[in-house]
C-alpha cells in the first residue's frame, strides 16, 4: 500500500495565524474572553482584507491595550470617549474602517450619551462592545449592566436595584435610534457562540464598508477573577444569568445589511 | 482683500476656514454660537466636515480623533463647556496631537452669565487638565488680531505639536469692527507621518496617552517640559506703548488691554509717566520683559476682568521688586476708563510720582 505524498505547499491551508493580530502575548487573566474576541475580530480584519485601511478606537477597561494585539492604526480614547473619537476619525478620514471595542462600563455607564448619539448619527462605524457585567480592570466593582443580587466589590451584598438602580440593556436602546442598521448580541461562551459571534461581527464591518449606518455587536463574556469562579464555572454561569437577562437576539437589521454578502 | 465690518465670532470662524480648516465640532454655547453657526454653512460650501456634537465632552473627543488623522481642525466654546472639554484637553496634551480651541469667556463660576469675563485664565493657562502640561494661550484684543491670531495658531499648534487656545471674551465675540480677512490658503496635501490613516506600507501608527510603566511616564514627561521650555523661549508674545520713559506699567491684555490703551491715552495728556505691556500670549507669559520693566518702572497696575489671575503671574515676573496694584471687575462687568485712570492716580500719588 502506498499513498502518494503531498507537498506542504499543495495542502489545504486549514489553519494560519491573523496576519492583524501580533505575537505578543495577552495581558488577559486565565480564562477570559477578550482573547478570543480579539481573535475573531481580527480574523474578520484578515477576510475582508482591511487591515491597512482599519483604525481602532481603544477604550479604557481591560480592552486598553488592545492595540498591542490588533495589527492596525489606532488611538486610544478617554473612558467612554470611543464613539466621539472614532466620530472625528470617520468623518475626516470616510475611506478608513474605523471600528470601537469597548467595555460595559466604558459603553453603558460613562459613554451612554456618546454611543447613543453616534448610533442615533448612523455614523458609519462599527462598535464591538463586550458585557461580562463587572469593571475588570479597577477590580471587580458594579458594572451598569451587574445583575440583581450579583457580589461585586461595590455591591458586596450583592446588587440591590432598589439603591443602585437596575442592569442596563443597551442593544435594546441602541436598536431604537434611526441610525442604526444592526444591532446584535451575542455570546462568546461556547463553539457555537464563538463562530455565530464572528458571522455578526463581519456583518458590522461590512454594513460600514457599505456606508449604511452605525452597526454594533455586543459580546456576552466573563470575568472569573472577578466573578470568583474558574474559567468553565463561569461560562457556565453566564449562560444561564446572563443570557437569561440578556437575551441573544438580533434587535434591529436593515433590509441593506441583512442584502449584505455574508 | 478689502476691509470689511466683520463682528468677531463670524470673523475668527471664517478667518479658520481661510487659513485651511478641515473639520469644526462643535456645540452651541453663548457668547460664541455665531461661529459654529457660520461654519455650519461654510464648512460644507466647500466640501469639508462641520459636525455639532451632543455636548463639549464629545465635541472635543471629536476633534481628538480627527486631529489624530493628521487634519486642521478645532471647537469653540465659553467656560461652561471649556470646563467640559479639559478631560479631552488633557489627553490631546498627552498624546502630542494639534489642536486649536477658541474659548470666547463669560461671566462665571457656574451657569453665571453671558456678559464678558477673563476668569478662565487660569483654566486655559494652568488647569487646562489634569497632568503637567500647558498650552500656548494667544490673547488677541482686536477682531483683527483675532483674524491673525487663527492662522498663527494652527501654524503653532502643528509647529509644536501642542494645544493652542485663543482666548477672547464675550465683547471681542460680540463686537463688529473693520478687519481684514485673509485670502484662501490651499488645504495641505498631505497628512503628517504619526497620523492614524490606515497602516498602509508601514508599521501601525498608535496614538496614546498611556505610558503604564513610571520610567517611560516620566520620560514622556520631561519631553514634554523639554518642549514647553523651547515655547517659552521662542513664542512669548507682547505689545509695549510708551514704555520708555514710564515710571508707572499698566498691565493688561485683550479688551482690559484695549480699555488700558485709552487710560494710557488719557493718563499721558495728564502727563503721567505711563507704560503699557499688553500681552499676546498669556502662556508663555511676557515674564522676562516684565521683570525687565520692574527694574525701571516704580509700581505697576494690573486690569482684569476677573478677581485677579494674571495678576499672580505679574507678582510672579515683578517678584517685590515694586509695588504691585490690581483693578477687576468681575461678573460680566468691564472696567471703566474713569476707574482704572484714578486708580492710576492714587498708584502714583502713593509713590510720589508726578506729572
Amino acid at each position: 500500500m502506498s499513498q502518494s505524498i503531498i507537498a506542504p505547499e499543495e495542502m489545504e491551508l486549514a489553519y494560519a495565524y491573523p496576519a492583524s493580530l501580533t505575537r505578543a502575548y495577552t495581558h488577559y487573566c486565565p480564562g477570559c474572553v477578550h482573547g478570543i474576541v480579539h481573535r475573531l475580530v481580527a480574523e474578520v480584519i484578515d477576510e475582508l482584507g482591511i487591515r491597512e485601511r482599519a483604525i481602532g478606537v481603544a477604550p479604557v477597561g481591560c480592552a486598553v491595550l488592545i492595540y498591542n494585539y490588533i495589527n492596525t492604526d489606532f488611538v486610544e480614547a478617554a473612558h467612554g470617549r470611543a464613539p466621539a473619537m472614532a466620530t472625528g476619525i470617520k468623518r475626516v478620514n470616510p475611506d478608513n474602517v474605523v471600528f470601537t471595542y469597548q467595555g460595559d462600563g466604558d459603553l453603558a455607564a460613562i459613554g451612554t450619551a456618546e454611543i447613543i448619539h453616534a448610533a442615533n448619527r448612523g455614523e458609519r462605524i462599527t462598535t464591538v462592545f463586550i458585557n461580562n457585567a463587572i469593571y475588570g480592570m479597577t477590580g471587580g466593582q458594579m458594572a451598569p449592566t451587574t445583575l440583581q443580587g450579583m457580589v461585586t466589590t461595590s455591591t458586596p451584598m450583592g446588587r440591590n436595584c432598589q439603591l443602585a438602580g437596575y442592569p442596563i440593556r443597551m442593544s435594546e436602546i441602541l436598536a431604537q435610534t434611526a441610525g442604526a442598521v444592526y444591532v446584535t448580541r451575542e455570546a462568546a461562551l461556547d463553539l457555537a457562540g464563538i463562530r455565530k459571534t464572528k458571522r455578526a461581527i463581519k456583518r458590522a464591518f461590512l454594513a460600514q464598508m457599505h456606508g449604511l449606518g452605525f452597526a454594533s455587536v455586543e459580546v456576552l463574556s466573563t470575568c472569573p477573577t472577578n466573578w470568583g469562579m474558574d474559567p468553565w464555572a463561569a461560562m457556565q454561569w453566564a449562560k444561564e444569568n446572563l443570557a437569561a437577562y440578556y437575551p441573544l437576539d438580533t434587535f434591529k437589521i436593515t433590509d441593506a445589511v441583512k442584502a449584505l454578502p455574508a | 482683500m478689502a476691509v470689511q465690518l466683520l463682528k468677531g465670532n463670524v470673523a475668527f470662524a471664517e478667518a479658520a476656514v481661510r487659513y485651511g480648516l478641515q473639520a469644526y465640532f462643535g456645540y452651541p454655547i453663548t457668547p460664541q454660537s455665531e461661529a459654529l453657526e457660520h461654519l455650519s454653512g461654510r464648512m460644507l460650501q466647500e466640501g469639508r466636515v462641520f459636525l455639532q456634537a451632543e455636548s463639549e465632552v464629545a465635541a472635543i473627543n471629536m476633534v481628538y480623533g480627527a486631529a489624530c488623522c493628521g487634519v486642521r481642525v478645532m471647537t469653540s466654546t465659553s467656560g461652561p463647556g471649556f470646563s467640559l472639554m479639559t478631560e479631552g484637553l488633557s489627553y490631546i496634551a498627552g498624546s502630542e496631537i494639534p489642536v486649536v480651541v477658541v474659548d470666547m469667556m463669560r461671566g462665571g463660576p457656574g451657569l453665571g452669565n453671558i456678559q464678558p469675563s477673563q476668569a478662565d485664565y487660569f483654566l486655559m493657562t494652568k488647569t487646562a487638565g489634569h497632568g503637567d502640561f500647558h498650552p500656548i494661550v494667544l490673547a488677541p484684543a482686536s477682531v483683527q488680531e483675532l483674524i491673525d491670531s487663527m492662522g498663527l495658531a494652527f501654524a503653532l499648534a502643528e509647529k509644536y505639536r501642542t494645544l493652542v487656545i485663543v482666548a477672547g471674551d464675550g465683547s471681542l465675540g460680540q463686537m463688529m469692527e473693520s478687519a481684514e480677512l485673509p485670502p484662501m490658503q490651499p488645504l495641505p496635501e498631505q497628512r503628517p507621518v504619526w497620523a492614524v490613516t490606515g497602516a498602509k506600507g508601514r508599521e501601525p501608527n498608535v496614538i496614546t496617552s498611556m505610558y503604564l510603566v513610571a520610567e517611560h511616564l516620566e520620560q514622556v514627561n520631561l519631553r514634554l517640559q523639554a518642549k514647553l521650555a523651547e515655547i517659552r523661549k521662542h513664542e512669548v508674545r507682547f505689545v509695549e506703548s510708551q514704555t520708555g520713559d514710564a515710571e508707572l506699567l499698566l498691565v493688561a491684555y485683550g479688551t482690559s488691554g484695549r480699555i488700558c490703551t485709552s487710560v494710557l491715552r488719557q493718563a499721558r495728556q495728564n502727563g503721567l509717566p505711563v507704560g503699557l505691556l499688553r500681552p499676546q500670549t498669556l502662556w508663555p507669559f511676557p515674564e522676562q520683559r516684565l521683570r525687565e520693566l520692574a527694574e525701571q518702572v516704580r509700581g505697576v497696575l494690573v486690569v482684569e476682568m476677573s478677581a485677579g489671575q494674571m495678576l499672580e503671574d505679574v507678582e510672579h515676573a515683578v517678584q517685590g521688586r515694586v509695588p504691585v496694584r490690581f483693578h477687576g471687575r468681575t461678573g460680566g462687568m468691564i472696567p471703566m476708563v474713569e476707574d482704572v485712570l484714578s486708580e492710576l492716580q492714587a498708584l502714583a500719588s502713593d509713590l510720589g510720582v508726578t506729572p
